[in-house]
């Protein structure tokens, strides 16, 4: 069984924004959507690495700000023609709560 | 009607393209037999170069595999020579002792290595470069060896020479004329040819005449009669080839040098017939592939029957095959008297010559080295025996200039080779693209962009794409003023004047009145929108932080590995010993690894991380300094050189004026970056003509220009005005800025706003109409009242945005 672990209140992130968790295994980047639903993304753009968190958020998806690469938040898949995906994990939001489940998936990741 | 019996001595590429020709044709007319004396079925013997190179390997070449022979019912005996030919009897005898009769009979036995009379041939270590076995003695040298010596300086050699230094081989290539490849090139492309492979490693011995290969039970040097020995653990002889006539001879055909054969390819006896290397027609032999093929056409249709086709000698035309270095050659070397022309281009520096060869206004020659690109199109001139008259002038740069005046706007895309990189940045070439096209069906730019990536990142080739796709799609791609994004139909201009005319504030607003298909937008419509409201209401529009691109967000510029760098304003390019003593305890204290000093003359302080930020600016500003906005769609650098105040030749205080510009301007918000210089005299040390401001002080005052780029595209500044005063300067270039704020789109540098509007309509609106300027730039002041504080101390001391620079949580 894994732990959810608690990051933050939904309003520590601006909407259409997104904020970090630091990890061991590295960045957690948590965007939250005009809809006030939040995802949680492996920080890092299939393509170059690029840090997700720093794009723009639009629908359900972000725009890497390094080349424009864009991502679907829910499943992390880059929008064809791009090929690529940034892993995403479990995350919930209870009473403004979010919450956030490492571990596992993590290491999957990490391969 | 029973079949008749077709026999084809030689299982190479000339015999085989004649049987395939055949079949195609006339299927069903013999029962085939086919000899070969190599053990291997019909490969690409051209190709044997790249396999000692290693770029193909040995499956790579093969043309027909023996399922092939098998479908068309051939009979193929492989390792078995024909020894024995009697024409009286119609019959062949193998070395295997077969005899096969026959109806017709096809000679294709090809070329043997020449061998001059030197002694130490019969050495082991000692081969041509002709077949399969030769190269897999050459691979099996190298791997165990480490001297080559290459003989023959020739096309076939320096393959040879090439291949065998990719190995690993140091590899020397004897010579006996004074320049390379003298049958193809002249002396001044020869001789950039040895100075390349020279640079590669290989070492020449020209005017070389080998007297003897020494060794005992395997060779150890080749020594040249002037003396010079050279060490060699393997020695191959590539001097050049000899048709293999010695069937046809002996059975009593007519050969010189080769088979002789009249324009059908028939030889002295009618059924039996003679093409490729072995084959003489009209006292010429070919050595070089296009000939042959046409030659396997012509028999093809005389053994189907047919009496039309003749074999005419086409124009010929050579390539080197080796990696990176490449030449051209077809037809004379040289003017052969005073009455043809040379044309020369030669740069040496850049490893490029072209010679052209005229006579009676045609073309009859061509050597190009370095630069071959054209190479197709004057061979094309050459075989057309087209007149050059008009062309003359400039066909030595290439088809493209020669027939657009050299415009590249309409270089001709049908004429570039698949291999042209089109796309530099994404490294995309012509050939790609068009398989994109073709593949996927694209029929827009934007969706050639999406699928190959051309285009897609500086974009200085969005042209030359456009037009690969509209002539890929047969005509014109439409190009309409395009919409915003996918987001909406309207354009920039339609969304702009909602704004303003329907009083629209908000974002949200402007998508709901003008019915954006998504509910927030995208990362391209909403930094264009929150830049057209904050334009439209510099006191009611709040900056929507969600809507900018990081750097603006940041106040940074994010780096390639997701760090930012950090540029303070130096007003006008001044700063002082205590501002570099701030920048330099920074940059040790937050361990910033790259400090740089920019084009715009301030100092880049790169790889800080981004929760250092905030710290990073509160040491600056605690020295006086604020953001230079190095990251912002808005005002940049004010460049100035010294001016008055030092130079010589300064005639106005443009460090000075360069300042108190840069005070004015800072701050605001613009369609895309901007910057300005101000040069204290007409020699213009600070580049003021490629600005989008740019002023140049005079005796008489202060001449004002716009609209100028020193980026992808080179623009140099178009006159604007000439003024009296350093407040005239103020009021009139912050009122073109005010203009190009409220009317140009987002992400238009002034270059191309000024391109579609033109420098007449500037003019009028801010030099004719002063009440228009006035009022132009009073929208200016009013606007920079609100944006003229330091994001940097708001972030730095205030805290505001905070969330920005620190992580949500650290765990584990």
């Amino acid at each position: 069984m894994v732990d959810w672990i608690d990051v933050g209140h939904l309003d520590d992130i601006p909407r259409l924004g997104a904020r970090t968790v630091a990890t061991a295994q590295g960045e957690i980047a948590l965007f939250r959507t005009g809809d006030d639903n939040v995802f949680a993304l492996h920080n890092r753009c299939p393509h170059k690495a690029g840090p997700l968190s720093e794009g723009i958020v639009h629908g359900h998806k972000v725009t890497c700000p390094l080349h424009n690469w864009v991502i679907e938040l829910e499943s992390g898949a880059a929008v064809a023609p791009d090929v690529g995906c940034a892993p995403k994990l479990p995350v919930k939001v209870e009473e403004g709560r979010i919450w956030l489940q490492l571990g596992i998936r993590l290491k999957v990741v990490h391969g | 009607m029973s079949k008749g019996k077709l026999v084809v001595v030689g299982n190479g590429m000339a015999g085989m393209r004649t049987v395939e020709e055949l079949l195609k044709i006339a299927p069903d007319t013999y029962d085939i037999t086919v000899f070969g004396a190599e053990p291997q079925v019909n490969y690409n013997r051209i190709l044997l170069s790249s396999v000692l190179a290693g770029e193909k390997a040995m499956d790579d070449i093969v043309i027909s595999p023996r399922s092939w022979y098998d479908e068309h019912g051939i009979t193929l005996f492989t390792g078995d020579p024909v020894v024995a030919l009697d024409a009286q009897a119609q019959t062949v005898t193998s070395a295997g002792g077969r005899v096969v009769a026959y109806d017709k009979l096809l000679l294709a036995t090809g070329s043997n290595p020449l061998v001059p009379p030197i002694p130490g041939l019969d050495l082991p270590g000692v081969c041509s470069f002709r077949d399969i076995k030769d190269v897999e003695t050459m691979i099996g040298a190298a791997e165990e060896h480490r001297h080559a010596v290459v003989i023959g300086g020739g096309l076939l050699g320096l393959e040879a020479a090439w291949g065998l230094k990719r190995r690993g081989m140091s590899v020397a290539v004897v010579h006996l004329m004074p320049t390379l490849m003298e049958r193809q090139l002249d002396t001044a492309a020869g001789q950039l040819l040895q100075r390349d492979l020279d640079r590669r490693g290989i070492a020449f011995f020209t005017d070389g005449q080998t007297e003897e290969i020494t060794g005992d039970d395997r060779v150890r040097s080749v020594r040249l009669a002037d003396g010079r020995e050279i060490p060699a653990d393997l020695v191959v002889m590539a001097v050049g080839i000899r048709p293999n006539i010695a069937l046809a001879k002996a059975a009593g055909l007519d050969a010189n040098r080769g088979i002789v054969v009249a324009d059908n390819m028939q030889t002295t006896d009618p059924s039996i017939f003679a093409v490729g290397e072995c084959a003489e027609h009209r006292g010429l032999c070919f050595g070089l592939v296009a000939p042959l093929w046409d030659m396997a056409k012509v028999c093809a249709h005389h053994l189907a029957g047919g009496e039309e086709m003749l074999f005419a000698a086409p124009a010929l035309s050579t390539r080197l095959k080796i990696t990176g270095i490449d030449v051209f050659s077809a037809g004379a070397l040289a003017a052969a008297d005073e009455a043809d022309d040379e044309i020369t281009l030669q740069d040496a520096a850049h490893g490029t010559y072209k010679k052209l060869i005229l006579r009676d206004g045609k073309l009859v020659g061509t050597v190009l080295y370095g630069d071959v690109a054209d190479g197709a199109w004057y061979f094309d001139l050459m075989r057309q025996g087209a007149d050059i008259g008009a062309i003359r002038q400039t066909m030595i740069f290439g088809q493209a200039h020669a027939e657009t005046g050299g415009k590249s706007a309409a270089l001709s895309v049908a004429a570039m080779s698949d291999d042209l990189q089109v796309c530099g940045c994404n490294g995309v070439s012509k050939g790609s693209i068009c398989k994109a096209i073709a593949e996927k069906g694209l029929t827009s730019l934007d969706e050639v962009r999406a699928h190959t990536k051309a285009s897609a990142s500086c974009g200085s080739c969005s042209g030359m794409v456009q037009q690969i796709l509209a002539h890929a799609l047969g005509g014109a791609v439409v190009e309409a003023e395009p919409a915003m994004c996918k987001c909406t139909d309207h354009t920039h201009d339609e969304v702009r004047r909602s704004i303003v005319a329907q009083g629209l504030t908000t974002q949200q607003a402007v998508r709901e009145t003008l019915n954006w298909k998504t509910e927030d937008g995208c990362a391209k419509c909403r930094p264009a929108l929150n830049y057209y409201l904050l334009c439209a209401w510099p006191t009611d529009y709040v900056d929507d932080q969600q809507s900018r691109f990081i750097n603006e967000r940041a106040h940074a510029n994010i780096q390639k590995d997701g760090t930012y760098s950090v540029v303070p304003r130096m007003w006008g390019g001044l700063t002082t010993p205590a501002e570099l003593r701030a920048i330099a305890d920074v940059a040790e204290k937050y361990a910033i690894p790259t400090v740089k000093v920019t084009g715009g003359q301030r100092i880049d302080l790169l790889g800080v991380k981004k929760e250092d930020l905030p710290g990073v600016w509160g040491d600056l500003n605690d020295a006086g300094m604020v953001s230079g906005h190095a990251y912002a769609k808005g005002l940049r650098t004010v460049k100035t050189c010294v001016g008055s105040e030092w130079c010589r030749f300064g005639t106005q205080d443009s460090t000075g004026l360069g300042v108190r510009l840069e005070k004015l301007l800072w701050g605001t918000w613009t369609p895309h970056k901007v910057k300005l210089a101000v040069s204290g005299c007409p020699r213009n040390c600070a580049e003021a003509s490629i600005k989008d401001i740019g002023v140049i002080c005079t005796e008489a005052g202060y001449d004002i220009s716009v609209g100028g780029n020193g980026g992808i595209d080179v623009r140099v500044t178009e006159h604007l005005c000439q003024v009296k005063t350093e407040d005239e300067v103020l009021e009139y270039a912050a009122a073109f800025l005010q203009l190009y704020r409220e009317e140009a789109r987002y992400l238009d540098r002034t270059a191309p706003w000024l391109s579609r509007v033109g420098i007449d309509y500037c003019k009028q609106r801010v030099v004719a109409d002063a009440d228009g300027r006035r009022a132009l730039y009073a929208r200016f002041l009013f606007s920079q009242r609100h944006v003229q504080i330091d994001p940097w101390a708001e972030r730095a001391d205030k805290g505001i945005e905070a969330h920005e620079f620190k992580p949500l949580l650290k765990v584990g």
